[in-house]
């Protein structure tokens, strides 16, 4: 309640409602995102370097996971995999996050003829289901990194634009937005002071969803053959190359399905967690 | 009061909330008190003082995150405590009824009205499809709605709030309920509306032999519906007794001071004049009241210096493109430093007129001048100087200040942009303002949830104090607050108004409350002013005939007066 | 407005929205910086037969006059050769279009009532045992790739079991059992990430309108549970659950997409990957094209369904 004594801050009310699993998810979170950025120091190998002959070379104590279909080491080109898909990831819904926000806020402060000639470019973009533009994009440019964030990343800002207008289009329809107009306040301050503190609650679960669903669609990609290309490997490809494994009993393709299915169940669990924190109550007889 | 007769006895009941962490915490505590049949027990009290808990525990129910603890509510020898959850659910609807605050809501939306109101009926087998039909539409006759035979096939969106209401009360009434609960069934209604309600329901609950309970915080109109009154505070009893004792007779405190905050008229006893110099001076005879008077020399003075603040003519403004206007032709003066108070039910146009001359909407037709200069329409267009000279309060302090700011921001951004002042001066003045809306320093850096709902109107009205404007135009700035808040608010107006000079443009439904207030009085209907003149002259009769029933439909402070008044109709030729 | 009048102008609408992804699809293809004709004939093609390439293909003609073109023939039918087969594409896409309407069909007529009915029993008791048991499934779903769900059945029930077939490839003369022994492994797939998608988006559909006031309104007047979920909350839900079915449709392709590439199904999906790494321009054009033109009429299908089932837009003040 209206507690006097108390100066709260939001932030710390979340930490003090943190539940176990939220904080092992996180724990898990942070170790796989170390390991990732880490990757030089701690993987035995070169993710490229042919160590053995042999396919499918089993667990050894100098191949941890055993080694792949080329005879590489597992384990190492499993650590450079994360970088580079927690890497990419990042890097993609940091820049959808960017953009999507930015014309999505301003299309809902502006209105008018921006609004509506953004939207209906969105709205035709979004009706393309999203495994349809990265096909088309690579079919054009073939598939290379930058190829792949930019395109990644433009599927990814449609999806934000929605949500950003919208959380912004609440705001914007509110009475301090409105005080802040009367006053005379210009573009600037309306998006940064008053939209941005106010809607960051909700985009931070949508950043979560969001770096998720673009973990799986590139993973697919890479699944397909049509991410990252060889001899880099994202966790995708990873499986892709391991296939085979398969059937003479490597468990090789598993250790990046786990890896990929570790990052987004923890992810999503943690943001069950969140939302759940921003959420209305329901009938008690329900 | 307790007679062996009574449909429903409460007895010791106490209502926990469970916090996130499973913790609880006491909310309502040994309430207890019983109705008869064809009686109304009303429980009032301010927000939070546990009235909407109280009514819905003894229909067994409880909000989410909330508990019946302990106590028992006994309706005709059962314990509705002791049943378990499909018996109570058999209780409700055909033996307890409610009707929710606001119909709109509580209406599916996707269902029509005659399914809403036969579903309980017809599901139990209490009656036939056709049986349920008919007698909806005998209760819709009774209950004055037009066209009873086909309302029922209506879906909710196409009926207005009035008749939403009177239907859900029809709702509640289909299976002759034994405890009717009824919680602020009008609070969401227009004056001149809620008297039509009032008057349906407590036949129905007098003809039908019906216990009810009414919860409201409005104690004219409790004193209207009531038997007896059970006055709550924090979750606890202060007072039961009957109404009439009530009035005459309070023994606790906290009643006699919720009933000297309900604003009541005091109608000036002078002759309907021209207001000259000449005539106020005539006045000051016949007016007894020392405050009436000096505010009646204000105005007069006032308008002989002739410092004309504001000019609004013919001014139009509409919605959309084609839609009907919601401003026909005003034309409105507002001198230096007088406060014109704007009066109106929903609809009528009153909240538009401000944010037209407040630039936050834009006329159609017709031009606003201030100090003698033409402004601009919209406040994009206008100077910071002009913005910073007239500035608007919304009605909901809770929304209209941003929930991610704190109020050293919250007030510091108006002394920045407009005065340019930051660092010590601005946390000086800051504090100033604080004391001047009076609240302490120490909300200096607070964020408003941490702040109740008459401190944070407070902190809403200091905002607008910060950029030193002469005019401020205040949107229903007492409406969404607490009878005992309410006062205080008008009260720092009044004291602010005398010591700083500002001119107030003073919206509101409420016309007692306006007219405490305001040097001149413009009534406001479907978009035109009908009146405009100095509020004693406005107050007095003869009046115009539409002030009259606003007049009239306020509910009086004495037991009676819902039976007396009758046949309120406006009819403009 | 009247209700014929708003589901003419929701046509209008996706006409719109066909032709704008018409244009997209055509700009996405032909005028990123990729060359078509170098992406042919290779890195050692010669400066001549690049140019011989181009005119035969018409990449020498400004670009809005091929998308007329192109356009104009896709309205007759007509989407151009295959650059890699030498194939009419109208006759490939009509070849395999059959067997990813077949998966998607079987799929989406197992998942939508399936996931409906989960998220309903969910919303029973928020929170409860039940509803913690749905949601922790189809959380670990939603998490998990499809492809990853498709391998694992794979190797438990072919490799493993050696119940059914790991390799769906569906011939003309395939019959009945045959089809549905092939069938099963790449539906249940397929439907996994869908269901679970869908279940959750119901739950929450059905639990925004239990917190209204009318159900409270609802709970007071005495309506009992089952009724309470499957008539109030679930008629003002049937919008928002249209609309999630029609979002999740989105998901059901792109998993076409790949549980064919995996399961080696000759249907669309797999001939657009294909024609991808090959880089056959046309044809991705064309399958894009039909992809997209179905999702487009499904999302205006919901769109419509939901505005009739508003009973404000049914019957106007």
């Amino acid at each position: 309640m209206r507690n006097i004594q108390s100066k709260s801050s939001p932030f710390r009310d979340l930490l003090q409602n943190l539940t176990p699993t939220a904080i092992i998810c996180l724990s898990i979170l942070i170790i796989l995102i170390v390991l990732a950025i880490a990757a030089p120091w701690v993987s035995p190998y070169q993710p490229t370097e042919i160590l053995t002959d042999e396919s499918y070379h089993l667990m050894s104590d100098s191949m941890l996971l055993g080694g792949d279909y080329l005879g590489r080491d597992i384990a190492s080109r499993l650590i450079y995999g994360l970088q580079i898909t927690l890497g990419v990831t990042f890097v993609v819904t940091v820049l959808a996050f960017f953009t999507g926000c930015l014309l999505g806020f301003l299309a809902a402060v502006l209105g008018g003829i921006f609004d509506t000639l953004l939207s209906r470019v969105i709205d035709a973009l979004i009706a393309l289901p999203a495994i349809m533009i990265a096909l088309i994009v690579i079919a054009s440019l073939g598939s290379s990194l930058p190829v792949l964030i930019v395109t990644l990343a433009l599927i990814d800002s449609t999806r934000v634009f929605r949500i950003a207008r919208a959380l912004a289009m609440n705001i914007v329809a509110s009475d301090y937005v409105e005080a802040a107009r009367v006053r005379g306040e210009g573009l600037k301050w309306i998006i940064w002071h008053e939209i941005l503190p106010n809607a960051l609650g909700p985009l931070a679960a949508e950043f979560g969803i969001r770096f998720t669903y673009t973990i799986l669609f590139m993973s697919a990609l890479g699944f397909l053959g049509l991410g990252m290309q060889p001899p880099h490997a994202d966790l995708g490809l990873l499986i892709r190359e391991n296939m085979q494994g398969l059937l003479f009993g490597s468990y090789a393709p598993l250790y990046p399905a786990l890896a990929i299915s570790l990052i987004t169940i923890t992810i999503n669990i943690f943001i069950d967690w969140y939302l759940q924190q921003l959420d209305s109550a329901l009938p008690s007889e329900f | 009061m307790n007679s062996n007769n009574d449909i429903l006895q409460v007895q010791n009941l106490c209502v926990d909330a469970i916090d996130r962490h499973g913790k609880t915490m006491p909310i309502v505590c040994n309430i207890s008190f019983s109705i008869a049949p064809g009686q109304i027990t009303s429980l009032i009290g301010e927000s939070g003082s546990g009235k909407t808990t109280v009514s819905l525990a003894t229909m067994g129910y409880s909000r989410p995150n909330c508990k019946i603890s302990k106590g028992k509510v006994i309706l005709q020898d059962e314990d509705l405590l002791n049943l378990d959850s499909s018996q109570i659910q058999q209780k409700r609807g055909s033996d307890i009824a409610y009707i929710a605050q606001s119909a709109a809501a509580a209406f599916n939306r996707a269902l029509t009205i005659g399914a809403q109101v036969t579903e309980v009926a017809v599901l139990r087998g209490l009656m036939t499809r056709q049986q349920a039909d008919l007698r909806a539409v005998s209760l819709y006759n009774q209950l004055g709605l037009p066209n009873p035979e086909t309302i029922g096939r209506l879906y909710p969106h196409q009926v207005s709030g009035g008749q939403l209401q009177r239907l859900m009360a029809a709702m509640a009434m289909m299976c002759h309920p034994k405890l009717l609960i009824m919680d602020e069934p009008t609070t969401a209604l227009d004056v001149t509306t809620q008297i039509e309600v009032l008057q349906a329901f407590k036949r129905l609950i007098r003809e039908q032999k019906v216990a009810a309970i009414y919860v409201s915080h409005d104690l004219a109109v409790v004193v209207q519906m009531a038997d007896d009154i059970l006055v709550l505070k924090d979750g606890r009893m202060v007072e039961l007794q009957s109404t009439q004792n009530i009035l005459d007779n309070p023994c606790q405190e906290y009643t006699r001071m919720l009933m000297d905050a309900v604003p009541q008229l005091q109608l000036p006893h002078i002759s309907h004049q021209p207001l000259t110099a000449a005539a106020a001076a005539a006045a000051d005879k016949l007016t007894p009241d020392p405050v009436e008077k000096c505010r009646l020399e204000n105005t007069v003075r006032k308008e002989a210096n002739s410092d004309v603040l504001l000019t609004l003519s013919n001014v139009t403004a509409a919605y959309g493109s084609n839609t009907s206007t919601v401003l026909k032709d005003i034309s409105l003066k507002v001198n230096l430093g007088e406060t014109i108070g704007i009066i109106g039910e929903s609809g009528s146009g009153k909240t538009t007129l401000g944010r037209v001359i407040s630039g936050l909407m834009v006329p159609s037709n017709g031009q606003i001048e201030f100090q003698g200069r033409v402004l601009n329409n919209t406040c994009k267009q206008r100077s910071r100087e002009d913005l910073r000279q007239i500035q608007f309060v919304f009605q909901m302090a809770e929304t209209a200040l941003n929930p991610r700011h704190r109020i050293r921001q919250i007030l510091g951004r108006p002394l920045e942009f407009y005065l340019g002042m930051t660092g010590r001066a601005a946390e000086e003045r800051i504090v100033e303002l604080l004391d001047l809306v009076e609240l302490s320093a120490e909300f200096i850096d607070r964020f408003p949830r941490e702040l109740s709902g008459g401190q944070l109107q407070r902190i809403n009205f200091a905002r607008a104090l910060a950029a030193e404007p002469k005019l401020i135009i205040c949107d229903e700035i007492t409406s969404a607050l607490d009878t005992l808040v309410s006062k205080a608010i008008i009260e720092l107006l009044i004291n602010l108004k005398n010591r700083l000079g500002i001119a107030y443009v003073f919206i509101s439904h409420d016309l007692s409350t306006v007219a405490k207030l305001a040097d001149s009085l413009a009534v406001m209907r479907h978009g035109e002013i009908v009146e405009f003149n100095k509020t004693g002259n406005v107050l007095t009769p003869p009046h115009h005939e539409y002030t009259e029933l606003l007049l009239d439909s306020i509910p009086k402070l004495r037991t009676g007066w819902l039976e007396e008044v009758s046949g309120l109709v406006y009819n403009p030729v | 407005m009247d209700l014929p009048l708003i589901v003419i102008r929701r046509m209008a609408i996706g006409v719109v929205t066909v032709l704008v992804v018409s244009l997209l699809v055509f700009a996405g293809t032909e005028l990123l910086p990729g060359d078509v004709a170098q992406a042919i004939l290779g890195p050692g093609a010669t400066p001549e037969s690049i140019a011989n390439i181009r005119a035969r293909l018409g990449l020498d003609q400004a670009a809005h006059i091929r998308y007329m073109h192109w356009f104009g023939n896709l309205l007759h039918g007509d989407m151009g050769t295959s650059l890699v087969s030498g194939r009419e594409i109208s006759v490939l896409i009509a070849e395999r279009s059959s067997n990813t309407f077949l998966l998607a069909g079987v799929t989406a007529l197992v998942a939508v009532p399936l996931s409906v009915l989960l998220g309903l029993i969910a919303s029973t008791r928020p929170n409860g045992r039940i509803d913690k048991t749905i949601s922790a499934i189809t959380l670990t779903l939603i998490s998990i790739p499809d492809f990853l769900v498709a391998v694992i059945l794979v190797s438990i029930f072919s490799v493993q079991l050696g119940w059914l077939p790991a390799l769906s490839t569906i011939r003309p003369d395939s019959n009945f059992l045959e089809l549905a022994r092939m069938l099963v492994l790449p539906v249940t797939a397929l439907s996994f990430t869908v269901i679970a998608h869908m279940a959750r988006m119901t739950r929450t559909a059905v639990l925004n309108e239990l917190t209204s006031p009318a159900i409270e309104m609802a709970i007071l007047k005495g309506v009992p549970k089952s009724r309470l979920l499957l008539v109030h909350a679930l008629s003002n839900a049937i919008a928002p659950i249209v609309n999630v079915i029609a979002l999740n449709l989105a998901y059901l392709i792109s998993g076409v997409v790949v549980i064919e590439t995996l399961f080696n199904i000759n249907g669309l999906g797999k001939l657009m990957v294909d024609a991808v790494t090959t880089r056959d321009i046309p044809l991705v054009q064309g399958c894009a094209m039909l992809f997209c033109a179905v999702y487009v009429l499904l999302n205006l299908f919901a769109d419509t369904i939901s505005i009739v089932a508003n009973p404000r837009i049914r019957h106007p003040k």
